[in-house]
């Protein structure tokens, strides 16, 4: 087997801030590592501070890791500074809110030709090619769209415009952090569409980082479940989402709400009060099930069936 | 069931530059005691709008420019501005989405519970501390939390507080502005559940607002969909689910991936919403509509109660169904 489009290496995070008085420190991803083949969708779930953006953000190195390495088809992003320069047209990224991602003072048709002449310093008029990538989609006719400023689009419209701009260096990686979290329902199923079938014609590989593990399920072939910085589970997405293992993403499911699921029994969970322990399982003080060696002993991610790993002493 | 809350014809619209903006256009619904009533749509549907100006909290230069609001018997919209200072929070309280804007950063909780209650009791000045604590107890929060400031606590908590402090004079009608949207699903779970708890001990009624539909199909007995202004299907929340009429109610139930059955391909609503200062002629939401038909484009359609009288429905589709029944018992007679 070829090596992986990309593989993510025991990445580490930690934001540190030096106050008046001390130094204080913060683990944002504590030791992941997983990797995604050519043209998968791979969905890395997580509440609020989970470390799901920290990922994204290292991934495209717009963070470098405090430790651990990311590379793209074997090359190491850390040791290869050619590899970084021309990073990318390999990967781009998505942000969740397109109103912020668009400059006010450009049109739609500068926007999505300024990174083909930055990056692959094309002399003469990008305009055919924005045509081209407008129409790709979905804002036809694109000749209409092209000299319009940002202001005169919808939400849904200005997203479109973003993928249209990422997709103009025809990168293998998208990372896409929340495209929908900031649109209409209706719209937000628009753009998940837009992205599947990108997946298809483009051959493009897809992350996609939510809070929502229906549209994980929707979008995705595999699901990377965060807690506390760490992988607590991951598996295919329709086996995850059917029998889910770690206490946490069980947890997760059934407060996901979903009319049409039938009235499964309840996990008593317990309600966040502080930060998560910094010794044994991070989940240990939330979780029913903890018993004295979750406090003693951080579990491993195991891999107790092929392809589906769980980081917990249940299940070993 | 008596209706506690009768919204009739209510609009509430506001100049812009290029004209008025009726954000909410002659809208009526009815909440039963006890009753959980959603109101759902996407954003500027003119839901949050509808509730605002059922509390009288519209900001100018939002107006209401019509319709009438009776809680219990009581005409609101007519009601001078001290009298109805007397009914907030005593007979409807309300929840909005950021608890961090809805408590002041600067006051300890047991401040902002003891002053809810001594606006209205100012007597219960002794009272009031052990009722603050009691309220505390009542959303699972330790007491001791009382003297923490907004800051010190999680988002989670907040919500808490604040859902404590809607109860705290006990109010007939508590309505919730997206309670929990800016929370994370576990904890939304938690407090949804909370709510569902103390509705069910003390008995008083809910209006219901989020664009989150699976969640409000789970918790609310009826519902009410809101497009462009307009309220376009009332049912029971069971109807809504298996058998949503409204083209529109139809779209947005197809928009929300599901956790469980089949998978497949949602179709969502393809265009957006119309611009509510010139909105399209006829049915508001025709342009979007797979199924319109020549009379969507000029009439629009009213509000009417379908066949089995368990929901209403605003759409041609079902007009015609109406018409034909009339008819038929017609001949029969």
């Amino acid at each position: 087997m070829s090596k992986p489009l990309l593989q993510a290496n025991e990445l580490n995070k930690t934001f540190g801030s030096r106050g008046l008085f001390r130094k204080t420190s913060f683990q944002a991803v504590r030791d992941v590592s997983f990797t995604l083949e050519q043209g998968e969708v791979l969905a890395i779930v997580g509440e609020s501070g989970s470390g799901k953006s920290t990922i994204a953000r290292m991934l495209t190195h717009l963070l470098p890791p405090t430790a651990g390495n990311v590379s793209y088809n074997g090359e190491s992003l850390r040791d290869n500074k050619a590899l970084r320069r021309s990073l990318p047209t390999f990967v781009q990224m998505i942000f969740q809110d397109p109103f912020a991602a668009l400059n006010p003072h450009h049109t739609i048709g500068y926007i999505v030709g300024r990174p083909l002449q930055v990056q692959k310093r094309r002399k003469g008029d990008p305009r055919p090619r924005v045509l081209e990538l407008l129409t790709k989609v979905g804002l036809t006719p694109a000749e209409d769209f092209i000299d319009k400023y940002p202001y005169q689009l919808s939400g849904g419209q200005k997203q479109r415009v973003v993928i249209a701009k990422v997709l103009g260096l025809s990168p293998s990686v998208i990372v896409a952090d929340e495209p929908t979290s900031m649109l209409d329902v209706s719209i937000g199923v628009d753009i998940m569409n837009l992205l599947l079938d990108l997946r298809e014609r483009e051959r493009l590989s897809l992350i996609l980082i939510t809070h929502n593990l229906g549209s994980a399920r929707y979008m995705a072939d595999r699901i990377l479940v965060m807690y506390a910085g760490q992988i607590v589970e991951s598996g295919p997405s329709e086996e995850l989402i059917r029998e889910p293992r770690h206490p946490y993403t069980r947890l997760l499911l059934q407060s996901s709400p979903d009319p049409w699921r039938e009235e499964a029994d309840a996990m008593e969970a317990i309600e966040p009060t502080g930060p998560p322990p910094q010794t044994g399982c991070s989940f240990r003080l939330r979780c029913p099930f903890a018993s004295d060696r979750c406090a003693a002993e951080s579990p491993a991610l195991k891999e107790p069936e092929t392809g589906r790993f769980v980081r917990c002493h249940l299940f070993e | 069931m008596s209706a506690l809350l009768e919204v009739r014809e209510l609009s509430v619209e506001y100049p812009s530059a290029r004209g008025v903006v009726k954000a909410v256009d002659r809208i009526s619904f009815t909440i039963g005691r006890g009753e959980i009533f959603g109101l759902a749509g996407e954003s500027g549907c003119g839901k949050s709008t509808t509730a605002f100006g059922i509390c009288r909290l519209l900001r100018p230069p939002a107006r209401l420019a019509g319709g009438s609001v009776r809680l219990d018997g009581v005409e609101l919209t007519a009601l001078p501005e001290d009298e109805f200072d007397k009914l907030r929070w005593a007979k409807l309280s309300i929840v909005l989405q950021s608890a961090m804007n809805n408590l002041n950063p600067v006051m300890t909780i047991r401040k902002q519970l003891t002053d809810a209650i001594l606006a209205h009791e100012p007597d219960a000045a002794s009272a009031a501390d052990a009722r603050a604590a009691e309220l505390m107890k009542l959303v699972d929060l330790p007491a001791d939390r009382l003297n923490s400031y907004p800051h010190e606590l999680s988002g989670g908590m907040r919500q808490r507080v604040v859902i404590a402090m809607a109860m705290a004079l006990k109010p007939s009608l508590v309505i919730m502005d997206e309670p929990t949207t800016a929370l994370d699903v576990v904890v939304q779970h938690g407090i949804i559940r909370k709510m569902m708890e103390l509705q069910r001990r003390f008995g008083f009624s809910i209006l219901f607002i989020t664009h989150d539909l699976p969640l409000m199909l789970q918790m609310c007995d009826r519902i009410g969909i809101m497009y462009a202004g307009k309220l376009v299907e009332t049912a029971p929340a069971s109807r809504i689910l298996k058998e949503p009429k409204h083209p529109y109610t139809q779209g947005l139930l197809d928009s929300f991936p599901a956790l469980s059955g089949e998978k497949r391909r949602l179709t969502g609503i393809p265009g957006h919403p119309p611009d509510l200062i010139r909105p399209p002629a006829g049915c508001r939401f025709q342009p979007r509509c797979r199924r319109a038909m020549p009379p969507c484009l000029s009439v629009e359609p009213a509000l009417l109660p379908d066949r089995d009288g368990l929901g209403k429905v605003a759409c041609h589709l079902y007009g015609e169904e109406e018409g034909a029944r009339e008819q038929a018992s017609a001949a029969s007679e």
